[in-house]
């Protein structure tokens, strides 16, 4: 299969703390892949030079044999790459529609051409096609029944599934998602996953997702990267990763150490 | 969601009310004339509030449209009325196109107070401009339109018909700018910055877009003023100026763009009748009023920056 | 050489003065938040306080030297009447709220106060010009300088060296930085981040109304002297990064320096120095000097 995204010897330091040191992933088209590794190993530092949030110090990115490494995070998600956040970045004091309106209104801008084309016509929320992919959105994440509540007092799991609809509603390609059940409760977690899988399987597009829960890495990431210290500890099967002693010391290890059981350690 | 936005509608009703009353009004024209001007300039300040944007220095911009036209009139000897209308919002624009560069990469107190530094250097330099008459200014020269004197005590009237129509047009197609994508953007803007950027969004041009109107929109409103009492001076440019734009915004809302030339003619009422009883009490009234508003009416200072309701 | 020396000594002046009014303001910002917009008229009333009571003083024949003191008395007494007052009676309400909403509730304090200025002593100008003559001259580089002005610079140095040393070494100081960096964890700690919003409040007007105070024997004071300090203070806060109490030094000598220069070798851009500095700063560095670090955001 082809391989969609490509990342080169990355690196990057924050004054003497080292984030990235060399790391090198290439992921398949339509794959998933489950990112693992402790508070600080640089799994979201590596998000955030993917998205074009940091610039790497070195090393290449390239996205379909482009190289978008110098890029900002909107042209990124122009190209085909959307991401959620490990604290959801909602408009709080919009509505849950509003969000989804406002993230449509930007697409289209982005697939339609430029702003002032749109002077004279009618707001977003006005065009049926937009409210209608607006409730497509709500109803696949199970949002309906706060569509005119304001985003900061939602509950926090509808919350995360607010920020990855917003990042699904651009159809992107790649999706990268932080965290995404992280601050959810134990029950709810597969739940949300389960819909942020289907919603993913009916667009066909490449899913990576940083995660601490490693029920859910089990279950939903055929394969697995594991981060340490800035590097790369382990790239492959996830039976074969997980079980890797390297792997067990220095990730699951240290996390199974914070409570009796995996299952205990959910939370960033 | 769905629905037509009536304001166009209103906005039509009230310029033809306007229109029709003018002649039977005549010691109230120039006061009216003076707070659509006052009025376009709160209308851009409007827009940028929305964005979560205060600036404090849109008397720069109401000041240099009102030099452009006094400048015109007096030592280029342009007469037409719309030619120095237009000059003074384009000069304007162009202005507030280039520090937009700087002032764009800045949000809350930076941003209010560099537009106040901004406005007041500005003000600085006019006073020690002597061949622009310093602290006194000089006259605008009486201006046409259509063969007819526009400026002048005598008939009011075609001035305030003018002005009418401007703010009419500027209201209108503002109105139109804030139902469209961009427009929309201000409150997401407001909101999560990051997000937007992440959702493909430029939020850099979409607030240097947005200063650029804000201060179009303060240049006419100062070409208005400048052809209505036929005189300029640095005054306009000063930091109490802008704060009273400010205050009149904040009275007023964001709710819609009727909003600024309703307050704005409010203000303009009251605060003649308060400076003729007592000129040194209009601060602590003014002031006194903008602590009652922010403490009292936090929904109406609220709208500006946190919520936006949107009524059908 | 006699002209830098003098471009030096000018600047030096004026760089005090600078820094005495922009000390209150980074102080008040740093620990509150608040930008007072407010601050010039606190220099305002120190500046018609110190007058009147100085104009008393002497007018009643008592000995000229203690105008001195008295100047000082006078700024002091208002920053301890008016900062509590308008800490207590208005800002404390208004905490929590978005800085914006604070910058304007320190603006409508500003345009009250300015009436409230002309209501007490009236639109004319007062004259206290004795305390600046008093203590005569002194030559520098052919230059006369009344040694008044380096009362100034020694008073800006102690405010300077006070507040450090107070922040560095005292119990309450070191309080004071951990409700600077985070004043949620402070409250949880139990520290009484009311009590220091007070006082810090307190500090910033009376060092504003030094200032004033301090200035009022060299030029006439009148209503709307507090406007355009403002603007200087805020540009000078901005240049050494808001919060910064080097920063507020370091961007007071850099500008004092610097519109000193102006003033000897090309007048007409005295007016655009401190500016042009304030922008050349904001391109290299956008938040200042000593700018805090920003934590990361997502």
């Amino acid at each position: 299969m082809a391989v969609i995204l490509n990342t080169k010897g990355l690196r990057k330091s924050f004054g003497a703390v080292t984030a990235a040191a060399g790391i090198s992933i290439a992921v398949e088209a339509d794959s998933v892949v489950g990112l693992i590794g402790t508070n600080g190993a640089g799994k979201t530092t590596f998000v955030n030079m993917v998205t074009g949030y940091l610039k790497p110090d070195a090393g290449d990115i390239f996205f379909k044999d482009r190289d978008i490494s110098e890029l900002h995070p909107r042209d990124i998600t122009r190209l085909g790459i959307c991401r959620s956040f490990q604290i959801p970045q909602l408009y709080d004091s919009l509505s849950v529609f509003e969000n989804l309106v406002i993230a449509l209104g930007i697409r289209d801008r982005n697939v339609h051409g430029s702003m002032l084309s749109r002077t004279f016509k009618l707001v977003p929320a006005a065009n049926p096609l937009v409210v209608a992919a607006a409730e497509k959105s709500m109803q696949r994440f199970g949002l309906l029944e706060y569509r005119e509540r304001a985003a900061r007092l939602l509950p926090e799991g509808v919350r995360k599934l607010l920020d990855i609809a917003m990042a699904l509603i651009s159809e992107p390609e790649v999706l990268i998602l932080d965290e995404p059940t992280s601050g959810v409760s134990a029950d709810e977690k597969f739940a949300i996953m389960d819909m942020v899988m289907d919603a993913v399987r009916s667009h066909g597009c490449t899913v990576m997702f940083v995660e601490h829960d490693m029920d859910i890495v089990t279950r939903y990431a055929p394969r697995v990267v594991a981060f340490y210290e800035g590097r790369i500890l382990a790239d492959g099967k996830a039976a074969q990763v997980l079980s890797d002693e390297q792997v067990q010391t220095y990730v699951i290890g240290g996390l199974r150490t914070l409570g009796t059981g995996a299952s205990d350690v959910s939370h960033a | 969601m769905t629905h037509t936005d009536k304001t166009p509608f209103i906005l039509l009703l009230a310029l033809v009310v306007l229109l029709a009353l003018g002649p039977f009004l005549p010691n109230w024209l120039f006061l009216l004339t003076m707070s659509l001007g006052k009025g376009l300039v709160v209308l851009g300040l409007v827009v940028l509030l929305r964005t979560g944007l205060v600036s404090f220095g849109q008397g720069l911009y109401y000041c240099v449209g009102a030099y452009a036209v006094g400048s015109l009139s007096q030592f280029a000897s342009v007469k037409n009325a719309l030619l120095l209308l237009l000059a003074g919002t384009l000069v304007s624009a162009i202005l507030a196109t280039i520090l937009g560069f700087l002032l764009a990469n800045y949000r809350g107190i930076f941003f209010a107070m560099l537009t106040l530094a901004l406005s007041m250097i500005v003000y600085g330099l006019l006073v020690k401009t002597s061949a622009l008459g310093s602290t006194d200014g000089f006259n605008v020269a009486p201006a046409s339109l259509l063969g007819k004197v526009i400026s002048g005590q005598r008939n009011q009237y075609p001035m305030f018909a003018l002005a009418c129509i401007v703010a009419f047009v500027a209201a209108v197609l503002t109105n139109s700018y804030l139902w469209t994508a961009l427009g929309q953007l201000s409150s997401a803007i407001r909101d999560n910055e990051i997000r937007v950027e992440y959702m493909g969004a430029s939020v850099r041009s979409a607030i240097h877009t947005k200063y650029v109107l804000a201060g179009a929109l303060a240049g006419l409103g100062g070409a208005v003023t400048a052809l209505a009492i036929g005189h300029i001076d640095p005054e306009m440019a000063y930091w109490t100026t802008s704060g009273e734009f400010v205050f009149v915004a904040i009275l007023g809302g964001t709710g819609s763009v009727i909003a600024p030339f309703l307050g704005a003619i409010i203000f303009e009422f009251i605060r003649t009748y308060a400076y003729q009883y007592s000129p040194n009490t209009w601060q602590l009234v003014l002031g006194t009023a903008m602590l009652l508003v922010i403490i009292f009416l936090p929904a109406g200072l609220w709208s500006a920056f946190a919520r936006l309701r949107r009524r059908t | 050489m006699t002209e830098f020396l003098a471009v030096l000594v000018d600047g030096l002046i004026y760089s005090s003065w600078l820094f005495l009014i922009a000390l209150g303001l980074t102080l008040i910002y740093g620990v509150m938040k608040i930008l007072n917009m407010a601050h010039g008229s606190f220099y305002a009333l120190g500046a018609y306080a110190a007058a009147s009571m100085v104009g008393y003083w002497l007018n009643h024949g008592h000995a000229p030297m203690a105008s001195y003191g008295i100047l000082i008395i006078a700024a002091v007494l208002v920053g301890v009447i008016a900062g509590p007052l308008v800490e207590r009676g208005l800002l404390r309400f208004m905490y929590g709220r978005d800085e914006m909403v604070l910058l304007l509730v320190t603006y409508a304090l500003f345009l009250i106060l300015e009436d409230v200025i002309k209501l007490i002593w009236g639109v004319d100008p007062y004259f206290v010009s004795e305390p600046y003559s008093l203590l005569g001259t002194i030559d520098i580089a052919n230059l006369t300088y009344p040694y008044y002005n380096f009362i100034l610079v020694g008073v800006a140095v102690l405010a300077g060296g006070a507040v450090a040393l107070v922040l560095q070494y005292t119990r309450q100081g070191k309080l004071l930085l951990a409700v600077i960096h985070d004043r949620e964890v402070s409250l949880a700690m139990g520290i009484n981040v009311s009590r220091f919003y007070l006082v810090t409040f307190t500090v910033g007007t009376a060092l504003a109304a030094i200032g004033g105070a301090l200035t009022a024997p060299t030029v006439s004071v009148v209503p709307g002297m507090g406007v355009e300090v403002i603007v200087l203070a805020f540009a000078v806060v901005v240049i050494g990064g808001l919060g910064s109490l080097q920063g507020a030094a370091l961007g007071a000598l850099i500008v004092g320096l610097v519109r000193s220069a102006a003033v000897h070798y090309l007048p007409q851009v005295e007016l655009f120095c401190i500016y042009t500095v304030m922008a050349l700063v904001l391109i290299f560095r956008p938040k200042g000097l000593f700018a805090a670090a920003e934590v990361r955001k997502i």
